[in-house]
């Protein structure tokens, strides 16, 4: 079953592209092909949810087939309750992604959806794989489709865009290729065979002083994904350039990549040095809160402004996952979900205005409550959710994460707490001067309120906001055997190491303690 | 006795292959039209179907030829080359008007030459070797008479080919007076007997025989007639010299250096690793300034063949292995993308700026599409063979300690990806105004493309085969 979660997508983009388009003029159709087969994959990822036994820790649907036996790799997927949501997140976005783009893309549709659905088998691919090397190769493969997203269907500077964020981000892993390789030759060094996959790994004891290398290799990479704070500077290009179901699927799936890898591979596989660079982490996360909200407040551009908003959320994601402990992980992984379904639905509408007045400068705009009411109300819905608005998405996941982070180390929180407030600033600043008031602009008068094609889109990215908000446990019971597995992991070893060596950093020894301060079912 | 001719087939087929192409040229009457790539076809196919025949079984010829599964396998890969290199002339040979008869002469002697290089257990028969390949390939360079780069670049290509030869030879006659053998085995055994003297006779012999190897593998800072002879060339020859030459020449490079010169391998490694970094480093950010996809493509082979020599100073058998698997996955990619180059190009137009291929995505969009995936392959990006392998040369340098080497061959081939986008940009990103319209391609040389990709995904994605084919391949070296 999670072979055909990312099979059927890239069956049906390869059946799309043997499709001839009769230069256009089977556009209609193709779009319809699309959208049934992201639908479809949709449907696959909400059964692969209902076939999930949400009370086990362990893999789950796990499939694993040898593929290159002599160095051990194996294709190996599974999911636990940290990769289930974001497949089905991933599952969910891309319909809507391809609808955001039913009327705005109107050159070479065939490729535009050929490219959609095989970025979204990779990232998928990118959640399920349980071996280091398939992990890779979905990684990098995801790279191809969406430069050519932002590339070709792009706004004005999109090329230097495209080859920004493609060159950014394969410097980036290419560093983690040489640890994974590090890696999986210890293991031979160990064990005798050569292995890639994650769950052995898992068990091989490193050194402390290659730990401290394979982490920072893995971190830069993860960290540039993010973007971690000084590594976003190709966010703002990527987002403010890519079409708007690009944005979408950037914001609201790849950003995650990089949070989930931390999750998923830097912390656990080397916890003794994640421990050591933990704080650094955690400190150029608070500052990635602080600056991507300061900068979000002075921009011009409704779409920069979003973009630079998750700068500062993905900071509340690295936070929770720097604390280490239950509620700052599980915080971050509902941070990732909410801000995924949030920040998707900001980059739509924003997307909306743009498609009506080709502009996406706030000061074009002003009023348009007045002419258009179903798109404000929506707006505001994403919105308030956005801001960490409680009974909606965003204030469980930001909750959470502070709650973690201040059980671990409290300075942090203060700051971070600053971010919260700037956020509600910066955005509704920018609603009030977009939404409220007077129409300044006679061209706006007369913009169409939301269209059926729009309402299908943007009411299941606010109700699932809404729901988010109001019953949190149903996305955070699945995740939470899980999560603790990973805390327990890294804290154990960490322990280990405390024991070991007495005199170690004071923070380690508190770190370790935290778990012990909370109940922790089980 | 047995095995004494066994060794010697997969040449025989070629040379037989070029003899009758020859044949056939001389009997052709003015104006008619004759399958002789066909010929050439068959030919390379005997050679690939003997070579599998002989597939673990050690043939040796006359002591100085031995068909072990190493040698084997770059038969293979050049027989592969040759193939493809075929597929794609017989178009530019009808449109640039080339003679047919020795066009196809030519490349199949120079494949002896290499298949022989690549077999070749003693230093002479390995000159001779290169001898062979290599004036093939000079005539081939300027096989257009009429056009003036061709001509200079065969000028240049020739006279530094000669001066790294007589190179080469120095080192032979060297290596020769330190342990009165030619024979690898002998030199081998000699110079392991004598390993701890350090004899500066025996460094002198390994820098000759480095040098002369660094130039045909064109190597930093040997490489200078490269992107000159690249660029003067007919694409289509360029890419058969990019890879067969290459191919044949670094199986030599590693036997030579492997298994009679292992003994003095703490000489050679750091200097070869110095060698791999300058090769890389230098190939992708000059590549970076071309404005001409030939010469751009020069470089990239040039910083490809750091890639191997990287793969050469882990000094193990994953090196060797991962070497054999980048050369065939090297040359099926970078023939593929030599191959649309000469077929996008016109009898006076050679079609190579970087602004000829605006657009291509609107007027060729199947060929732009097989251009990008070879270029993504180029770059190392999966699931494309490229990727493979620099995985695997890479994992071998992790395996011997070389994490710097690794890092850096990471870094640069981030860098090249960005030359190989800067194509696909102009491809897929510019608009086509002012492109000449290209001519249509013809269907041989679209069906040479598909198996060239299809071979590319396949070692990309299902490469388990070829991988332990490539790591049963090794066991003589050591």
């Amino acid at each position: 079953m999670l072979t055909l979660s990312w099979a059927l997508p890239l069956a049906g983009a390869v059946a799309l592209l043997l499709v001839g388009d009769g230069d256009g003029r089977r556009d209609g159709m193709i779009r319809w092909a699309a959208l049934g087969i992201s639908l479809a994959s949709f449907a696959v990822t909400l059964a692969i949810w209902l076939a999930f036994e949400p009370g086990s820790a362990e893999f789950q649907l796990v499939e694993r087939v040898p593929w290159i036996p002599a160095f051990g790799i194996d294709y190996h997927v599974g999911i636990d309750g940290i990769s289930l949501l974001l497949v089905v997140l991933t599952g969910f976005l891309t319909p809507i992604a391809l609808l955001s783009s039913w009327e705005s893309v109107t050159k070479k549709v065939k490729e535009f959806s050929v490219f959609l659905l095989a970025l979204e088998a990779a990232m998928i691919g990118v959640f399920i794989s349980l071996d280091l090397f398939l992990f890779y190769v979905f990684w990098d493969a995801m790279l191809i489709p969406m430069y050519f997203l932002i590339g070709i269907w792009g706004y004005d500077r999109r090329i230097y865009a495209a080859i920004k964020f493609m060159l950014y981000t394969m410097a980036g892993s290419v560093l983690m290729l040489v640890a994974i390789l590090g890696l999986a030759y210890l293991h031979s060094q160990a064990t005798g065979v050569y292995s890639f996959d994650l769950l052995r790994l898992y068990t091989l004891e490193i050194a402390p002083a290659a730990q401290q290398w394979f982490f920072l290799a893995f971190f830069v990479a993860f960290a540039i994904k993010v973007p971690l704070f000084p590594f976003h500077t190709w966010l703002p290009d990527a987002h403010v350039q890519a079409p708007t179901a690009g944005s979408i699927i950037l914001a609201g799936v790849l950003l995650k990549m990089g949070t989930y890898g931390l999750v998923r591979f830097a912390f656990p596989l080397f916890p003794l040095a994640a421990a050591d660079y933990a704080p650094w982490i955690a400190l150029l996360a608070v500052v990635g809160i602080v600056y991507g909200a300061l900068v979000a407040m002075v921009q011009p551009d409704m779409k920069k402004l979003v973009a630079y908003s998750s700068v500062s959320h993905l900071g509340f994601v690295v936070l929770g996952i720097c604390a280490m402990n239950v509620q700052g992980v599980q915080g971050a992984v509902y941070q990732m979900l909410a801000h995924g379904v949030s920040t998707g639905g900001l980059f739509l509408i924003v997307g909306m205005l743009s498609d009506r007045r080709h502009t996406r400068l706030i000061a074009e705009f002003g009023g348009l409550r007045n002419v258009m009411p179903r798109l404000t109300a929506a707006f505001l819905i994403i919105t308030l959710a956005s801001i960490g608005m409680p009974a909606l998405n965003g204030f469980v996941g930001e909750f959470l994460t502070m709650l973690g982070a201040y059980l671990w180390m409290p300075q942090f929180v203060i700051v971070a707490g600053l971010g919260v407030i700037l956020s509600a600033v910066y955005m509704l600043w920018m609603f009030q001067r977009v939404y409220l008031g007077e129409i300044t602009h006679e061209e706006n008068r007369t913009l169409p309120d939301l269209t059926a094609r729009e309402w299908v889109s943007v009411v299941p990215l606010c109700a699932v906001a809404i729901v988010m908000g109001i019953f949190p446990g149903v996305f955070l019971a699945p995740m939470e055997p899980a999560v603790e597995r990973v805390v327990e992991r890294v804290q154990s070893v960490r322990a280990l190491r405390v024991d070991g060596s007495l005199g170690a950093v004071p923070f380690e020894a508190e770190a370790a303690q935290a778990p012990g301060d909370e109940p922790v079912e089980r | 006795m047995g095995g004494t001719f066994d060794a010697l087939v997969p040449m025989l087929c070629v040379t037989l292959a070029a003899l009758a192409s020859m044949w056939a040229e001389a009997f052709r009457r003015e104006g008619d039209r004759m399958p002789i790539g066909g010929l050439g076809l068959v030919g390379l196919a005997g050679a690939a179907i003997s070579a599998v025949l002989l597939w673990d079984r050690n043939a040796e010829g006359f002591g100085v030829i031995a068909a072990d599964n190493f040698g084997l396998f770059v038969t293979i890969v050049l027989a592969v080359v040759g193939v493809l290199t075929i597929l794609f002339s017989s178009q530019v040979i009808r449109r640039d008007g080339l003679p047919v008869g020795e066009y196809y002469a030519l490349v199949l002697f120079s494949i002896v030459g290499m298949i022989m290089m690549a077999t070749a257990t003693d230093l002479l028969v390995i000159f001779v070797a290169l001898e062979i390949l290599s004036l093939a390939v000079y005539v081939l360079t300027a096989i257009r008479r009429d056009s003036l780069p061709g001509t200079e670049a065969a000028f240049k290509y020739f006279l530094l080919g000669a001066f790294s030869s007589a190179f080469f030879l120095y080192g032979i006659a060297f290596t020769y007076g330190v342990t009165g053998s030619t024979r690898l085995a002998a030199v081998g055994a000699s110079l392991s007997a004598q390993a701890a003297d350090g004899n500066p006779m025996v460094l002198a012999a390994l820098g000759l025989l480095l040098v002369g190897f660094a130039f045909k593998i064109s190597a930093v800072p040997f490489h200078m007639w490269t992107p000159d002879a690249y660029e003067g060339a007919p694409a289509v020859v360029t890419g058969f010299m990019s890879t067969g030459v290459k191919a044949a020449a670094f199986a030599a490079f590693a036997r030579v250096f492997l298994s009679a010169y292992g003994p003095f391998s703490d000489d050679w490694v750091p200097v070869v690793s110095a060698v791999a970094v300058a090769t890389m480093v230098l190939g992708t950010v000059v590549g970076v300034a071309q404005s001409s996809l030939k010469r751009m493509l020069a470089y990239s082979s040039i910083a490809h063949g750091g890639y191997l020599l990287v793969g050469l100073v882990a000094v193990n058998e994953v090196g060797v292995a991962a070497i054999l698997f980048y050369l065939l996955a090297y040359s099926v990619t970078n023939l593929a993308a030599f191959g649309v180059i000469a077929l996008l190009g016109q009898r006076d137009q050679p079609n190579d700026g970087l602004r000829d291929y605006a657009g291509l995505w609107h007027s060729h969009p199947a060929l732009a599409a097989l251009m990008a995936v070879s270029l993504l392959s180029l770059g190392g990006l999966p699931p494309t063979a490229g990727f493979i392998g620099k995985w695997y040369i890479f994992s071998a340098a992790v395996s011997a300690g070389h994490y710097g080497l690794a890092v850096i061959g990471m870094l640069t081939s981030v860098i090249s990806v960005f030359f190989y986008l800067r194509v696909v940009v102009m491809m897929y990103m510019a608009s086509r105004e002012g492109a000449a319209a290209p001519a249509p391609i013809g269907r041989v040389g679209m069906a040479a493309l598909a198996l060239s990709i299809v071979a590319i995904f396949y070692l990309g994605m299902l490469p388990t085969r070829v991988l332990d084919l490539a790591a049963a391949s090794v066991g003589g070296m050591f």
